[in-house]
């Protein structure tokens, strides 16, 4: 199958009414290799321009930048736009019967005196334990219990938690925040695509299997005869499985959506959880406001009307500067 | 004579004692010590005890006990009596800690690089990527000179049979070197003959070594002198007084993360100078709170952007940021293996019997042993006491068990240690030695070599009771100086008066933080706000006494202007002035809720002076601490007024003495400068205010006023000497306000500081503030002439009286303005918290 590429602007502007002294900026922000992604042309732009600048790549191999301003200014817009193509990956639901049972998984990432780790069980067993936004607690193991029968194939069971996940909560921006822990979620049944994902991936580490944090972008399809909307998309988040055996050892699934992330999920970086790849992670001094306003447009290159709106609001941005 | 202390020294079979062998005989290297303790007096060993209290109590060492509700610094509590350890058994000792060090900087090195302890499955992942304080963002940095464990200290037991093991890691920032060395500053001078007789080493030459690993380390660019700086969480933190010691023995500027900001990839200290890069950073708060940016984003006290800094190797982090993580108690079982395999050695000290819950057969052997064990949390991070199997029973010892099998990865069982008993000099008794279980917590650190150097000695830890299987000074232990014996000679080295270096020929003050200068200025300032309220409650009790209690004019007048200027509470609007007014007053001298008190300006003035420990000396420092005490006292006590009036004339004892010390013992550099600076203003405002409301006051005509505004402004003798009359309005304005050579006149008050504010003008390039010299102008252009005719007396509201008042409030407002300006230029900056900003 052909892969499908995309064009992607993620804005983030902050106006913050008196003016900053001093910023420092970590950006999460340019998207990382993968076997079924390729970066065909990417560039940020940072208004204004920062006084001072490092790339790099992190301990999880996603590239980042850190920038700092040091003299005074009231705004930061910071433009991130690429051109991108992603490759189906989508295992086959018999890849998912087929994969290793979850229970045998788990025995095999556990430690052992006298068998050191392989490589890859050694790289999958980072995502293995807590981290600042997972808590690993008997209560989601409970959770998770009625997806993994013993015996049952890690992947068959992870499908079902997403699906479980799906069907039990209640997508609702108003209900949580950035640092409400997942045992709230768990309690209240509501949240966001970045609750989803801490939750299932708290889940599956209760139960003793490896899971990683993905952010990206999800293609999203304008109401039928509507035009698409400039900046009316978000970024996204879902979670990686491991499952060692498959084409690429991880797995991916949406438990916002309760799919399987093909060629509509554009990955960004790739994580233990949100606090690892935040798109945009800052320390500021001075300052009135500090709340940013974030905007994300996917568009696949192939819509004929589209790049024509984009084109015109980036012309009027140019305008504007 | 009386009968030897060994006569009721208790004996244990079950545990080692450091000073008796199993036979009860004195062991060799105790024998002269013993032999000096046994023959000294009941009175002399009561003035030693005596001396070594008043040495803590005045250099102000202390504890903070987080638990305590009064939040007040606990007094340290010391024994005299040292531990002595001969050379022989000190040699393995000092191998074995300068061994571990090693170890564990190879093991950090491994594990924030390529890993192969976890590939070889050396280490179980558990206990590293399962732990906070394994810092992903550390992960790659490599530290100037490979060095990430710069200093390390590491908790000793010693088992029945007399053998030390290893009890505790301290990798993250290890505290205690400076309490061992200020127990060695009094215990040495308590018995200065043993000490100098025993041959005990010192400590100096391993703090030099200490400065030089720095130092070496240090990553220069070309014509840089090294510029190193202690970080301390500030003064909330439970050894604070080690750290304000540590840095001034050191001599390295004591800072707070405020202090230090990054710009790009290098880090630079905040002085009233400017910007000064900063090549080491000796830390002494946790890793996880050292960089907002990347790591913890929830705390204040870090130093946004500094893990680019280390990423760039243009800073040095002692310890390495991610260090913390070695302190974790599950390693040492796996520390054997890892020692052969990284240094190719024998581990040369063992840990005591340690067993990870995370591993299958460990945690079957807990379960199994449960009451034979100590339960510990795997991770330092973990906030858990230890608990004693056996002391747990029924449901709680479910729990317990429940707890371990959902999380085994998180528990560690150790096997129970008895500790080694030492004797301790009983404060119960006249004259007795009793028995108490000690541990050693020994200290390494990096040298100029790339070696470690260990301490020789370290900090001894007293358990409470004689059973006790755990110290700690959280939990109210003691602790005692180590003396380790040499047969060579002893080092003469000290770092307390240091021979001339370069360090030494640069003048101090280029390094002030703008923080430190700001609470210079503030001490100023409180010192002087606490003098004048103390000498306007002592006018107005002073005047009440005298009376009897009944109300004159005199007295109506002064507690008038202390309700003015804010000393005492507004009264409420139907009570008539001096209702009530002795009890009003005790409030006003004691009761440190209340706005404007006495007691509450002591506080303030000593949450200043806490802030600028390490720069004050130990005088000064004694001095405010004897304030403090005798405040802290009184407020206790109902005190008549009889009593009130003695102790303001010892608060203003105190006070000029602070004086004193600032005008003789201080540097005069810029911090100095402040300091002055912020006294002569809050005494100007006092005064011109005072003056002016004085002079407003209908209550103010009335008998006897005139000579209690002298009083209060301390002129009192001056004018007696020059007049020997009555006051009189003119000769009295004259001497407060115009002449130049009262020191408690307004017009001294604008001179020295238009001189300080000329001078700071010229070097610090600060703008000079015009608006306080031309209120100055514009007073000096008061004609007295005006009041030449004048009846004070029975002038209601004149002319002259308002355009004078007139001309001191302008004044006052003029030295509010220059202080907002002063801190607007120099100090705001300081003050403003960086916040956490996130994008989705």
């Amino acid at each position: 199958m052909e892969p499908v590429r995309y064009h992607v602007l993620h804005e983030t502007t902050y106006e913050y009414g008196s003016p900053v002294s001093l910023s420092q900026q970590q950006l999460h922000l340019s998207p990382r290799f993968l076997p079924w992604q390729s970066v065909h042309e990417q560039r940020i732009d940072i208004e204004p321009v920062p006084t001072w600048r490092r790339d790099g790549q992190d301990a999880f191999g996603n590239p980042v930048s850190w920038i700092s301003f040091h003299a005074p200014h009231e705004s930061l817009r910071i433009r991130s736009a690429m051109n991108i193509s992603v490759r189906p990956h989508m295992p086959a639901s018999a890849d998912l019967e087929d994969s290793i049972a979850w229970d045998k998984l788990r025995e095999r990432l556990a430690y052992d005196a006298a068998q050191p780790p392989l490589a890859e069980d050694l790289e999958a067993v980072r995502f293995l334990f807590e981290s600042p936004h997972v808590r690993v607690k008997h209560e989601l193991a409970q959770y998770a219990a009625d997806c993994f029968a013993p015996g049952t194939p890690v992947l068959v069971g992870a499908r079902a938690l997403m699906a479980k996940i799906f069907d039990e909560f209640e997508f609702d921006p108003e209900a949580t925040t950035v640092s409400t822990p997942i045992l709230e979620v768990l309690e209240n049944k509501r949240g966001v695509c970045q609750d989803f994902a801490h939750l299932m991936i708290g889940c599956l580490r209760a139960l003793g299997l490896a899971a990683r944090y993905v952010s990206g972008y999800l293609l999203t399809r304008p109401p039928p005869g509507k035009p698409r909307l400039i900046g009316a998309d978000a970024s996204h988040a879902w979670v990686s499985v491991y499952a060692p055996g498959t084409a690429d050892d991880w797995v991916d699934f949406d438990p916002t959506n309760n799919l399987l992330p093909d060629t509509e999920h554009i990955t960004l970086a790739l994580g233990r959880d949100f606090s690892d790849i935040s798109p945009l992670r800052g320390i500021i001094l001075g300052g009135g406001s500090a709340e940013p306003e974030v905007a994300v447009t996917v568009v696949p290159l192939d819509e004929e009307e589209i790049p024509e709106a984009l084109l015109a609001a980036t012309e009027a941005d140019k305008a504007a500067d | 004579m009386a009968r030897t202390l060994l006569a009721i020294y208790p004996h244990s079979a079950r545990r080692y004692d450091e000073m008796l062998k199993a036979d009860g005989e004195v062991r060799p290297h105790w024998r002269r010590f013993f032999a000096h303790l046994d023959a000294v007096s009941p009175e002399d060993m009561h003035q030693r005890l005596d001396f070594a209290d008043r040495r803590i109590l005045e250099n102000g060492i202390t504890y903070n006990v987080y638990a305590d509700p009064s939040g007040a610094d606990r007094p340290w509590v010391l024994d005299p009596v040292p531990l002595i350890i001969p050379p022989d058994e000190w040699a393995e000792v000092e191998a074995a800690v300068a061994q571990r060090a090693a170890l564990l900087n190879a093991i950090l090195a491994d594990l924030y690089g390529p890993q192969t302890l976890l590939a070889k499955g050396l280490l179980p992942p558990a206990l590293v990527y399962g732990q906070h304080g394994y810092l992903w963002p550390c992960q790659g940095v490599k530290p100037p000179g490979d060095i990430w464990l710069h200093h390390y200290a590491v908790d000793l037991a010693r088992s029945p049979n007399g053998r030390w093991w290893v009890i505790a890691d301290r990798t993250q920032a290890p505290s205690g070197a400076g309490y061992a060395l200020e127990n060695r500053l009094v215990v040495s001078r308590v018995f200065p003959e043993m000490f100098r007789d025993l041959h005990v080493q010192h400590l100096a030459d391993f703090f030099r070594d200490q400065q030089e690993g720095l130092t070496k380390l240090a990553p220069l660019d070309p014509g840089e002198q090294p510029h190193i700086v202690l970080l301390t969480p500030g003064p909330y933190n439970e050894t604070y007084f080690e750290h304000a010691y540590l840095a001034r023995y050191l001599g390295f500027p004591l800072v707070e993360g405020q202090d230090l900001t990054v710009r790009g990839d290098t880090v630079f200290l905040k002085t009233l100078r400017g910007l000064k890069r900063v090549h080491v950073i000796l830390r002494r708060q946790d890793d996880d709170y050292c960089d907002p940016l990347e790591l913890r984003g929830d705390s204040a006290l870090g130093i946004p952007g500094l893990l680019n800094v280390a990423r760039a190797r243009r800073v040095v982090i002692a310890n390495a940021l991610g260090s913390g993580l070695l302190a974790s108690g599950a390693l040492m079982g796996f520390l054997p293996a890892i020692c052969r395999e990284l240094l190719g050695e024998k581990l040369a000290m063992p840990s005591v019997a340690t067993w990870w819950c995370g591993e299958k057969p460990a945690l079957e052997f807990v379960k199994e042993n449960f009451d034979d064990l100590v339960i510990k949390p795997a991770y330092p991070t973990q906030r858990m006491e230890p608990i004693f199997g056996h002391e747990l029973e029924g449901a709680e010892r479910e729990e317990m068990l429940r707890r371990i099998e959902a999380r085994p990865h998180a528990y560690v069982a150790q096997e129970m240690v008895n500790l080694a008993q030492a004797p301790t000099w009983s404060r119960a008794h006249e004259r007795r030695l009793i028995a108490r279980p000690v541990g050693l917590r020994a200290y390494a650190a990096i040298n100029g070599e790339g070696e470690y150097s260990v301490m020789p000695g370290g900090l001894t830890r007293v358990a409470q009771g004689a059973g006790a299987r755990i110290i700690s000074m959280q939990r109210g232990g003691a602790s005692k100086d180590t003396w380790v014996l040499t047969n060579g000679p002893v080092s003469e080295f000290t770092l307390l008066k240091t021979s001339f270096g370069v360090r030494d020929l640069v003048r101090a003050g280029s390094n002030l933080t703008s923080r430190v200068v700001e609470n210079l200025f503030w001490l100023g300032r409180y010192s002087e706000r606490f003098d004048d309220s103390a000498r306007l409650l002592r006018v107005a009790l002073a005047r009440l006494v005298d009376v009897g209690g009944e109300k004159t004019q005199a007295v109506a007048s002064v507690l008038e202007l202390a309700q003015r200027l804010g000393v005492l509470p507004k009264p409420e609007e139907d009570t008539e002035v001096g209702e009530g007014s002795e009890h009003v007053l005790l409030e006003a001298i004691y009761d440190p809720e209340q706005p404007g008190s006495l007691a509450g300006n002591i506080r303030s003035l000593m949450w200043s002076a806490t802030h600028v420990r390490e720069r004050l000396s130990l005088d000064h420092w004694q001095s405010l601490n004897r304030l403090q005490r005798e405040q802290q006292t009184a407020q206790k006590k109902h005190p008549t007024l009889t009593e009130a009036i003695a102790f303001l004339d010892r608060v203003l004892l105190v006070s000029s003495s602070l004086n004193g010390f600032a005008m003789d013992n201080m540097t005069r550099d810029d911090g100095w400068r402040f300091l002055i600076i912020g006294r002569r203003l809050e005494r100007l405002s006092f005064l011109a205010r005072g003056i002016a409301d004085f002079l407003c006051m209908e209550s103010a005509r009335g008998q006897g006023c005139l000579e209690w505004l002298l009083e209060l402004a301390d002129s009192i003798i001056t004018y007696r000497s020059r007049y020997s009359r009555q006051a009189e309005l003119l000769p009295v304005i004259d001497l407060l306000v115009f002449d130049d050579s009262n020191p408690h006149g307004v017009t001294f008050q604008t001179n020295v500081l238009s001189r300080y504010l000329e001078r700071m003008a010229s070097e610090l390039g600060a703008d000079y503030d015009l608006r306080l010299s031309q209120a100055v102008e514009r007073l000096r252009a008061f004609d007295l002439v005006k009041l030449e005719h004048l009846q004070f007396s029975q002038c209601r509201s004149c002319l002259p009286c308002e355009e004078l008042a007139g001309l001191l409030y302008d004044l006052d407002a003029a030295v509010a303005h220059l202080s907002d300006g002063l801190g607007m230029r120099f100090f705001t900056h300081v003050g403003d918290v960086s916040r956490q900003t996130m994008a989705l």
